[in-house]
C-alpha cells in the first residue's frame, strides 16, 4: 500500500509539473488548440471536392426567347457562372486556354428543330479532370433537364418527353463534401496533435537535459510515461472538442450516432497517437527529427491511405494492405460512421477493437523502450 | 551496511562506446577506485578521461561492459532503481525545468523523493539559506543567472538528504563569485552533516581541497591520494622567478614553456611560476633562459604535482607556438579597437552601460566578470553582429556602425560554443570557412595547410568534427577563424570546460600570435588566464569596474588583511563592492538570464 502511495505521489508530481509547463509554454498550447483551429479551419472551408462557380460558355448563334430562358436557367444555378458568346470559334478558344471548363451550343436552327421535336444541344466538357467533368457534364443535363420540364410545363409542346434527371445521394443529400471531409479532418487533427504532443515534450526533455536528472530519482519509468500521457491526453481532447464543435456548428455536419461512441472512440485514437508519439521520442532525442519524423509517420499515411480523400476500396491491393496497419484507418471509419450514417455496430466493433489492440500494443512498446539509461 | 565500507567502490571497471562510423572508443578501461563515507572525493582529469562515464555508471544510467561497482552496498548494474532511490545526481547540465518556478523545481522533487510535508518545512528554508535562493523563490528558473541555475540544482538534488551526492562539473561555465558559493555549500555540507560527495571538477584549486583526488586520464586512474601527496610529488622542483624589466611574464613563460625538461610554467601575478622535470641534460638550457633572473624555490601545490602525473603518463601535449604568415601592418602601439560610451538596450534592460576602453595593437584584452555581465553582448557589438544603441566603436581603423563588413573582414571571432559543423569533417570545416572569407585558388590551399601544420590537425582531418574530444575542437575553431589573417581576435570563453592541458596548449599558442601583433580579446572564468594577459577590464552589470594591467587591477583591489589578492580574490573583492554600493543606492544588480 506504501508503495502504491508513493507511486501514485509521484505520478501526481509529474502531472501536476507537465500541466504547469503546458500552462506556462505557449507551443503546447498552440499544438493542442490552436493547430486544430486553424487546420479545420483552412482544410474544413479551404479544401473542398465540391464543384461550385463552374465558368461555362453559352454558344447562342441566333438569339430566341427559349434560349435565353436557357441562359437565365444557367446563370441562376450556384454551380455555373456562364459567359453567353455569340460564335463557337470564340467558345473554343476559351476552352483552349482553360478560361472555361466547358461550352453550351444552342445551334442557329435550334428553335426550328425544337417545333419539330428533334432538338439537339451540343455539350463540350473540358475532361482533364476526369471526376470534375462527369460532375459538369451531370450538372448541365440537370439544368437543361429543368428548363424542358419548364417549357413542357408552359404548354410549349415537346415532341419527345423531356429526360426528367432526379439524383438522390446517400449520406450526402445536399451533396456537400464537407460531410465527408469534416469527420476526416478530425482524424488529421488528433493523429497530428497526439503525436506531435508527445513526440516533441519527450524530445525536448533529453535535449534540455531534465530527464538526465530526473532519471537518477525514484521516479520509474512507466510513472514518466504516464506523467506525459495525462496532461496530453486532456489537451488533446479539448482539441477533440474544439473538432466536434466546428463540424457541428460550422460546417452543419449531421451527429447520426451516440455521442459516447464518438467520444470512447476518440480517446482510445488519441490513446493510440499518444503513444506513436512517446515511442518516437524515445528513438529521437532531438525536437525537430521527432517532429518531421511524426509528421512523415502519421499525418502523411493518416491524409492519404486512411480512407479521409481516397476511398480505399478503390485503390490497388497493396495499399488497402498497408493501410490496415494504419491506425488513422480505423477512425476514419468509425468517424464517418459515426457521423454520417448512424450506430453501425458491425464497423464500430471491429474498429474500436483494432484501435483497442494498437493502443495496448503500443502502451507495451513505449514501456520497453522507454527505459531508464542513456544508452 | 557497514558505514565502513566504501560508499562507492569500482573494481576493473570497463566501458566502451561504440560509434557508427569508427572502433569503439574505451571511455574507461578496468579502472578500481573508491570513494569513503563523509569525505569529499574529487574526481579530476583531461577531456576525455572518463570522469562523466564513472558518474553516469554510478548512477545507473549507464551498464558497465566488464568489472563490478558497488554504490551504498548495492550492485548498480542489478539493481539501478535501489542506488537512484538513495542518491543525489547533479549532471553537467543540470536539467531544470525552466518554465516552472524555483519554488516548483523544489516541490518537483520533493514529491519525486517522497519528501513529508514536515521535513520539507524543516528542509526548504535550510536550503534557500544556503543557497540565497530565498528572494526569487517565485521566479522562473529559465529566468535565473547561470550560477544560480547550478545552486538550486544542487538544492533540488538535496532536498531528501542523499546518502552519496555526484556532482559532474557543478561548477564549469559558472562565474568566481557563484563557483566560491557553490564550494562552500558544498564544504558545508560536507563538514556540518557528514555528507559523502563525489565530485569532478576541471579546477584544480577545487580538487586541493577535496579529502582526497582520484586522476584519470584516458579510462585510467593516475593517482589516487590526498592532495598533499600530489603535491609531495613536485617537492623541490617548483620555483618562481621574476622576469627582467624589459621581458613580460608571458614572454618568460613561453620561453620556459618551449624548453624540453619543463614541467609546467603558469604566469603568477606578474613573475613566472614553474616546475622543472628531471632530466639533467636539458637543465642547462633552462639555466641560460633564467640567467641573472630572481628566482625563489616555492613549495609545491597539488596543480604542480597534477602536471607531473599528467606528465609523466600523457604523450606530451603539444604546445606549440603559432606562426603567422604574413606581418600585421601597421605600430605596435595604435588604438585597433577603440570603445566610447558604448550603449547597449534591450526593451528596458541594459545590458551594457555606456563602458569605454581601448586595445591597442598586439596587445592581449580580456573582459571579466559574472555570466550575465554584459561580455558577450560587448563582444556581439565589437563584431558587428549587434547594432549599439549609443557610443562610439571603431575596431581596425573602421567604423563599426557605418562600415561592419570592411570592419569584419579584419577580425576573427570564435565564438562560445565554438561554431563549427558537427556533421562536416575537420577539413570540409575547414574549407567551408575559407570559402565564406572569400579564399581562393592557391591563396586557399596555402591557408588550409597552413592551418593544419600549425594548429596540429593532421592526424584526424577526415573526423566528423562533433566527434572530436575537446582540445582537439578548440584548435580547429581558433585555426577557422585565422584563416583568413585577421588583425584581430575574439574568443568568448575559449577555455571553459577545457582541462589544464588543453588550456595551456591554448594560451601558448595566443601568446605567440599577440607577440606577432595580432590582437587578442578574450572572455575568460580562470582568474589565473587573465595573467596572460596584458591588460583586463572586470565587468558586472553592463558596467566596466575595473581596467588596467593584471597587476594595477589586483594593487588596487589590495587591502590590509589581504595585501597581494589574486586575481580571483580582486576579482571578487571588486563586484562585491560594486554591487553592495547598489544595494545602498537602491538599485539591485539585474540579473539577466
Amino acid at each position: 500500500m506504501k508503495a502504491w502511495g508513493s507511486k501514485l505521489r509521484r505520478i501526481r508530481a509529474l502531472v501536476w509539473k507537465e500541466t504547469h509547463q503546458v500552462v506556462r509554454d505557449p507551443s503546447s498550447i498552440a499544438i493542442g488548440v490552436v493547430l486544430p483551429l486553424i487546420l479545420i479551419l483552412l482544410f474544413g472551408y479551404g479544401l473542398s471536392l465540391d464543384v461550385r462557380n463552374v465558368p461555362i460558355a453559352l454558344v447562342i448563334e441566333q438569339p430566341s426567347a427559349e434560349a435565353m430562358e436557357l441562359v437565365a436557367g444557367f446563370q441562376l444555378s450556384p454551380y455555373f457562372q456562364p459567359r453567353v458568346l455569340r460564335s463557337m470559334p470564340a467558345a473554343q478558344q476559351q476552352l483552349l486556354e482553360h478560361s472555361v471548363d466547358g461550352i453550351v451550343r444552342i445551334p442557329a436552327d435550334y428553335s426550328r428543330h425544337l417545333g419539330a421535336g428533334d432538338a439537339q444541344l451540343q455539350l463540350i466538357v473540358h475532361g482533364g479532370d476526369a471526376n470534375r467533368a462527369r460532375i459538369i457534364q451531370g450538372y448541365v443535363g440537370g439544368a437543361v433537364g429543368a428548363w424542358s420540364a419548364r417549357q413542357q410545363a408552359q404548354g410549349r409542346a415537346i415532341a419527345s418527353a423531356p429526360v426528367k434527371l432526379q439524383t438522390r445521394l446517400w449520406f450526402n443529400e445536399a451533396d456537400d463534401s464537407s460531410y465527408f471531409l469534416v469527420p476526416g479532418l478530425v482524424v488529421l487533427v488528433m493523429t497530428l496533435i497526439g503525436g506531435l504532443l508527445t513526440a516533441m515534450v519527450m524530445a525536448r526533455e533529453w535535449e534540455r537535459g531534465t530527464l538526465e536528472a530526473l532519471l537518477v530519482t525514484p521516479v520509474r519509468s512507466d510513472e514518466i510515461l504516464l506523467g506525459k500521457t495525462l496532461p496530453y491526453f486532456l489537451l488533446a481532447l479539448v482539441g477533440f472538442a474544439l473538432c466536434v464543435l466546428s463540424a457541428r456548428y460550422l460546417f452543419h455536419v449531421p451527429l447520426r450516432g451516440a455521442l459516447w461512441v464518438l467520444l470512447g472512440a476518440s480517446m482510445l485514437y488519441v490513446l493510440v497517437a499518444l503513444g506513436i508519439g512517446l515511442l518516437i521520442s524515445a528513438w529521437v532525442k532531438n525536437q525537430l527529427v521527432a517532429s518531421q519524423l511524426t509528421m512523415l509517420v502519421t499525418f502523411m499515411p493518416a491524409f492519404m491511405l486512411s480512407g479521409f480523400l481516397f476511398d480505399l476500396r478503390s485503390t490497388p491491393l497493396v495499399v488497402q494492405l498497408i493501410s490496415y496497419a494504419l491506425p488513422a484507418r480505423y477512425y476514419v471509419a468509425l468517424l464517418q460512421t459515426v457521423f454520417l450514417a448512424g450506430d453501425v455496430w458491425s464497423v464500430i466493433v471491429p474498429n474500436t477493437l483494432a484501435l483497442a489492440g494498437m493502443a495496448a500494443a503500443l502502451a507495451l512498446g513505449s514501456r520497453v523502450a522507454m527505459r531508464k539509461t542513456l544508452e | 551496511m557497514n558505514a565502513a565500507a566504501p560508499a562507492l567502490i569500482a573494481q576493473q571497471l570497463c566501458k566502451q562506446f561504440r560509434r557508427k562510423d569508427e572502433a569503439a572508443v574505451q571511455a574507461l578501461a578496468g579502472i578500481s577506485l573508491e570513494a569513503r563515507h563523509g569525505e569529499l572525493t574529487a574526481l579530476v582529469g583531461p577531456d576525455g578521461a572518463g570522469k562523466t562515464t564513472l558518474m553516469r555508471l554510478a548512477a545507473g544510467l549507464l551498464r558497465a561492459d566488464d568489472g563490478s561497482l558497488t554504490v551504498l552496498g548495492v550492485d548498480v548494474g542489478s539493481d539501478p532503481q535501489q542506488v537512484q532511490d538513495r542518491i543525489g545526481y547533479m549532471p553537467q547540465r543540470f536539467g531544470l525545468y525552466e518554465d516552472l518556478t524555483v519554488a516548483e523545481n523544489l516541490e518537483l522533487y520533493a514529491d519525486l523523493r517522497g519528501v513529508s510535508a514536515a521535513e520539507r518545512a524543516k528542509r526548504y528554508p535550510a536550503l534557500m539559506e544556503m543557497t540565497a535562493l530565498g528572494p526569487f523563490r517565485t521566479r522562473l528558473a529559465g529566468q535565473l543567472s547561470g550560477g544560480m541555475k547550478q545552486k538550486l540544482g544542487l538544492a533540488c538534488t538535496l532536498v531528501r538528504s542523499p546518502e552519496l551526492l555526484l556532482l559532474d562539473e557543478p561548477t564549469v561555465g559558472v562565474d568566481p563569485l557563484s563557483r566560491r558559493e557553490l564550494w562552500e555549500i558544498v564544504r558545508g555540507l560536507v563538514a556540518d552533516q557528514g555528507l559523502t560527495v563525489l565530485l569532478s571538477t576541471a579546477y584544480l584549486d577545487e580538487a586541493e581541497r577535496c579529502s582526497r583526488v582520484i586522476l584519470l586520464h584516458q579510462g585510467k586512474v593516475l593517482s589516487q591520494s590526498a592532495p598533499p601527496e600530489v603535491a609531495g610529488l613536485a617537492s623541490g622542483r617548483c620555483f618562481v622567478a621574476t622576469p627582467s624589466a624589459q621581458q613580460s611574464a608571458r614572454a618568460l613563460q613561453a620561453r620556459l614553456l618551449d624548453q624540453a625538461d619543463i614541467i609546467d610554467a603558469v604566469p603568477d601575478g606578474g613573475r613566472v611560476r614553474f616546475v622543472r622535470g628531471t632530466g639533467a641534460a636539458a637543465a642547462g638550457a633552462i639555466d641560460d633562459v633564467l640567467r641573472g633572473l630572481a628566482v625563489e624555490a616555492v613549495a609545491p601545490r597539488f596543480e604542480d604535482g597534477f602536471m607531473m602525473l599528467l606528465r609523466a603518463h600523457a604523450n606530451r601535449e603539444p604546445l606549440q607556438a603559432v606562426l603567422v604568415t604574413r606581418p600585421i601592418a601597421g605600430r605596435p602601439d595604435d588604438a585597433v579597437v577603440q570603445v566610447q560610451q558604448l550603449l547597449k538596450k534591450f526593451g528596458a534592460f541594459t545590458a551594457v552601460d555606456r563602458i569605454s576602453f581601448e586595445v591597442r595593437r598586439g596587445e592581449i584584452f580580456a573582459l571579466l566578470g559574472p555570466n550575465g555581465a554584459g561580455k558577450t553582448t560587448t563582444f556581439r557589438m565589437l563584431c558587428g553582429l549587434l547594432t549599439p544603441s549609443a557610443g562610439q566603436l571603431r575596431v581596425a581603423g573602421a567604423d563599426v556602425r557605418s562600415a561592419p563588413a570592411s570592419a569584419r573582414s579584419r577580425l576573427g571571432y570564435v565564438a562560445q560554443k565554438f561554431a563549427l559543423y558537427g556533421p562536416l569533417s575537420v577539413i570540409e570545416n575547414l574549407e567551408f570557412f575559407a570559402s565564406a572569407y572569400g579564399l581562393r585558388g592557391q591563396r586557399r590551399r596555402e591557408r588550409i595547410a597552413w592551418a593544419t601544420q600549425q594548429f596540429e590537425l593532421a592526424d584526424q582531418l577526415r573526423a566528423m568534427s562533433a566527434q572530436l574530444p575537446g582540445g582537439y575542437k578548440q584548435r580547429l575553431a581558433m585555426a577557422a577563424a585565422l584563416l583568413h589573417e585577421p588583425e584581430i581576435l575574439f574568443l568568448d570563453e575559449p577555455t571553459s570546460g577545457a582541462d589544464p592541458l588543453a588550456r595551456r596548449a591554448f594560451w601558448r599558442r595566443i601568446s605567440a600570435l599577440a607577440d606577432q601583433g595580432v590582437t587578442i580579446i578574450v572572455t575568460t572564468h580562470f582568474m589565473q588566464e587573465a595573467e596572460y594577459c596584458d591588460r583586463v577590464a572586470i565587468m558586472d552589470s553592463g558596467q566596466v569596474l575595473s581596467q588596467g594591467s593584471p597587476a594595477e587591477v589586483r594593487q588596487r583591489a589590495s587591502t590590509l588583511a589581504r595585501p597581494e589578492p589574486s586575481m580571483e580574490d580582486a576579482f571578487i573583492a571588486v563586484v562585491e563592492q560594486a554591487r553592495s554600493r547598489a544595494n545602498a543606492s537602491g538599485t539591485a544588480p539585474p540579473v539577466a538570464a
